[in-house]
């Protein structure tokens, strides 16, 4: 009982800004329920990518590769997916061949800061420069996909007020994106898997020594990293618009990786930072439908920019990283 | 097949190992019998920590083979040697800080439910039950950074007992340890050998030698150059046979001819890092061609002396004076300007930086001096003749002057550092801690230099928590307590157990 009360006094102004973005929600969406779980509904839904973009640059940071080729390997995988299902007709394809390319772009970073031992910022760079550039070329405009992933009810949760329409009634990947924070925040904290990687990030020569192999666990750490960020790429294409655009991803990769930072390296903390991310995105189509500030239309898009600089100036602590990001590891 | 009784527990045969052309390791042999102490002995840079990274499979020898229980093993990695039982306590710990003793203890070897989940409250019981057994005891459940060193040190040696070690190989364990935690592990290293562990115990303490190993192999520049039993020996044997030449361990010294006052410190008040009192009305004189020695428990408020007279840390009050001019409030560059040297207590921080080549940290306190900058623009051919110069004057072992500094021995980066404080035309020298975990060559070197200093006519300041060498060569000795000086007086007039009284309570 105690430990709760501590909990609540120590999070409070995360509470505290929580209840008041649930009031000024209602408050924009003029009372009313409808608009209201709209506003709270979109915003899980462009918190999706970003969660799963902060998932896996987490996972790889956690074991010691900084990814900043996230925005890279998520618009590579959206074309691929997008391409796979044009080709077949089958969007849960698409979805996979998403995935598997996201693996191979992970491998690739793999070989690249791990195999090569080159530096992490200019391996991600070059996987951003490269995904952009083969996109765009091979990409045939006019090449459509028939329909996006269908959104899924959960049986009679779905019918709850409020709550059921906003988690319950949701297209795939965005349920495999909540799926992934519980199960990766498990995994990291209460596994073999994720005590081995968190030990790799902090002092790889520390795991090494009692037999880890670093260069293993950081190969399979970013392959899983790249697997999610697929995840993204196909939730972009294939769920979120239906279509692919050239450089769709147009900067997520990057706010993902702010995501991760401002979750802390915790996938918990990830998911609050990414429902807020999306929550800016949300109000914003909410105020340009109540007319507020159309007269200044350009202070609408800073809202999210502004929330961002407010949040992390005034609310995120230090926070800080695995010890050993950046580091090629070797044994000698 | 063998002449000795004892079976060997782990044997190396031949190893040889260079790094670049460094020869590391030169057909070193080593035989550890079941259940002995082996101690191996040899100076920093000797190539005792080269050799057991290849028994631990850290390292890959380029010749040799290593054997355990008779039988030749492949040893690639940490892996493999974890698998022969070989277990390995390393001079800088390999733990992880952020994560628990427990996580720490079990990383790689874990005790797991169903689908990978780590059992933690096994792991946690069964750390527990193994630091009780072995009176290593430590919570299962602190976080490993927030463990004064002794305690991770625990840690470390109790991470190699989870996984039944039968080798465990110790590389300078004691170094970081206070006296009495050095004989608290002798004694669990005897209690372990009793069931049948075999140890290696990488030191350069010639006492610890003599103490517990019951076989010791000496190593000087990558050989094995003999191996003996500790009890057909003693101090000064040992050191030679480390050394090569018979080794001072007492410099003698002529009678000093102390002349005017160089420094001299009147009524300072200091604070420390968490703003208490450190030093109180502190006062003192130290003349030209002397050596003043301050004794003291460490955390007395020497630190904080050494950084206020070197412009590293803020004086509340009073004055320190350099013949005439007074220092406080001059900046570290006015005061080494004014000559004075100064070797720091915490070489890697303040006294080397790291990344940077050996000749660089050779001139760090006049590189922007002519010869070695000329407008503004460095003169690379002067530094390095000057690096080449003082490497072999204070024989300095490395495979180059262009190498980091970090990648010196302790020794050698304490001969850099001595170097270049030494060249400095100084009339004040302050020594802190100058011979602190590094080998007796070096020490012995130090010392001589230090006397060297004051018949030159240099007034030399050295704090010191090694009593043997405040008094082996101080000409006088003040004892500090508390931030104050307690007593005053020349060497001889004080005896071994008066300075001890003094610095544990402040009055004999």
């Amino acid at each position: 009982m105690n430990s709760l009360l501590e909990r609540i006094i120590r999070l409070r102004w995360w509470i505290l800004v929580f209840l008041a973005i649930i009031a000024f929600t209602i408050f924009a969406g003029d009372f009313r329920q409808d608009p209201t779980t709209a506003i709270l509904a979109a915003t899980l839904r462009h918190s999706t990518p970003l969660v799963l973009g902060a998932l896996c640059g987490m996972i790889c940071e956690r074991s010691g590769v900084i990814n900043i080729g996230i925005e890279g390997q998520m618009l590579m995988s959206a074309f691929v997916g997008f391409t796979v299902t044009a080709a077949t007709s089958s969007l849960y394809l698409g979805v996979a061949a998403g995935l598997a390319c996201g693996m191979l772009m992970g491998a690739a970073l793999g070989g690249l800061t791990v195999s090569l031992q080159g530096d992490q910022i200019i391996a991600g760079t070059v996987l951003n420069i490269f995904a952009l550039g083969l996109t765009s070329f091979l990409y045939t405009p006019g090449e459509t996909i028939h329909s996006k992933t269908p959104r899924i009810s959960v049986g009679p949760l779905a019918d709850l007020p409020v709550v059921g329409k906003i988690f319950f009634s949701n297209q795939p990947l965005t349920y495999v994106s909540l799926l992934l924070v519980a199960v990766i925040w498990y995994a990291l904290f209460k596994t073999t898997w994720g005590l081995r990687t968190r030990a790799i990030g902090e002092h790889p020569s520390a795991a090494e020594t009692v037999g880890v192999s670093v260069a293993k666990m950081r190969y399979l750490n970013l392959i899983i990293g790249g697997g999610i960020a697929g995840l993204a790429g196909a939730y972009l294409s294939l769920e979120a618009v239906g279509s692919f655009e050239r450089g769709m991803t147009n900067g997520k990769g990057f706010v993902a990786l702010a995501v991760m930072i401002f979750g802390r390296w915790n996938p918990v903390g990830a998911w609050g930072a990414a429902l807020l991310f999306g929550y800016t995105n949300a109000i914003q189509t909410q105020f340009q439908f109540r007319g507020w500030l159309t007269g200044h239309p350009q202070f609408i898009g800073m809202i999210p920019f502004i929330v961002t600089i407010v949040v992390l100036a005034g609310f995120v602590g230090r926070a800080r990283p695995p010890a050993a990001i950046g580091q090629p590891y070797t044994r000698e | 097949m063998n002449n000795q009784q004892a079976p060997l527990a782990l044997e190396a045969v031949g190893i040889c190992k260079s790094f670049g052309p460094l020869v590391a390791n030169d057909t070193v042999n080593l035989q550890v019998e079941k259940g002995q102490i082996h101690a191996l002995l040899g100076e920093n840079g000797a190539g005792k920590s080269t050799l057991v990274n290849i028994l631990f499979g850290l390292y890959k020898a380029d010749e040799g083979e290593v054997r355990v229980a008779g039988k030749k093993v492949e040893m690639n990695s940490p892996h493999d040697a974890i698998e022969h039982k070989i277990g390995m306590v390393h001079q800088h710990f390999q733990l992880v800080p952020v994560l628990t003793v427990t996580e720490n203890i079990v990383l790689g070897d874990e005790p797991t439910k169903k689908g990978g989940v780590l059992d933690f409250e096994k792991a946690a019981q069964e750390v527990e039950e193994l630091g009780k057994r072995y009176g290593l005891e430590v919570d299962p459940r602190a976080v490993v950074e927030d463990l004064p060193i002794g305690y991770q040190q625990r840690v470390e040696i109790l991470r190699s007992l989870y996984r039944q070690a039968d080798v465990l190989i110790l590389d300078e364990p004691t170094a970081v340890l206070t006296p009495q935690e050095t004989d608290h592990l002798l004694e669990v290293l005897r209690s372990l050998t009793a069931e049948g562990v075999s140890i290696i115990f990488i030191t350069h303490k010639l006492r610890e030698v003599l103490a517990i190993a019951d076989k010791v192999t000496v190593m000087r520049r990558g050989e094995v150059v003999g191996a003996t039993d500790p009890k057909e020996t003693n101090e000064e044997g040992l050191a030679e046979m480390m050394v090569g030449r018979s080794v001072v361990l007492r410099i003698a010294k002529s009678q000093a001819t102390p002349g005017n006052t160089v420094l001299s410190i009147k009524e300072l008040n200091v604070l420390d890092d968490r703003n208490q009192s450190a030093l109180k009305d502190f006062s003192l004189d130290v003349k030209e061609g002397e050596i003043f020695g301050i004794a003291g428990v460490e955390g007395n408020g020497q630190r904080e002396l050494v950084e206020a007279i070197t412009g590293l840390r803020p004086i509340v009050s009073g004055s320190i004076l350099m013949g005439e001019k007074e220092m406080s409030g001059c900046s570290a560059r006015e005061i080494s300007e004014e000559g004075i040297s100064h070797i720091p207590e915490n070489r890697e921080k303040h006294g080397l930086v790291g990344p940077h080549s050996v000749a660089d940290n050779l001139v760090l306190n006049r590189y922007f001096h002519s010869p070695f900058a000329a407008r503004g623009i460095r003169q690379t051919e002067a530094i390095n003749e000057e690096a080449s110069h003082l490497v072999e004057k204070f024989d300095v072992r490395t495979a180059s002057i262009h190498n980091p500094a970090r990648t010196l021995s302790g020794g050698n980066k304490q001969k850099v550092i001595a170097a270049r404080e030494l060249s400095h035309d100084s009339s004040l020298l302050l020594a802190a801690q100058p011979t602190r975990g590094i080998d007796v060559g070096s020490i012995e070197f130090i010392h001589q230099q230090l006397v060297n200093e004051r018949d030159a006519g240099v007034a030399v300041l050295l704090v010191s928590a090694e009593l043997d060498e405040i008094l082996s060569l101080s000409d006088r000795v003040g004892v500090i307590y508390q931030g104050k000086l307690v007593a005053i007086a020349p060497t001889d007039e004080f005896t071994r157990i008066q300075i001890g009284q003094l610095m544990t309570s402040g009055n004999s």
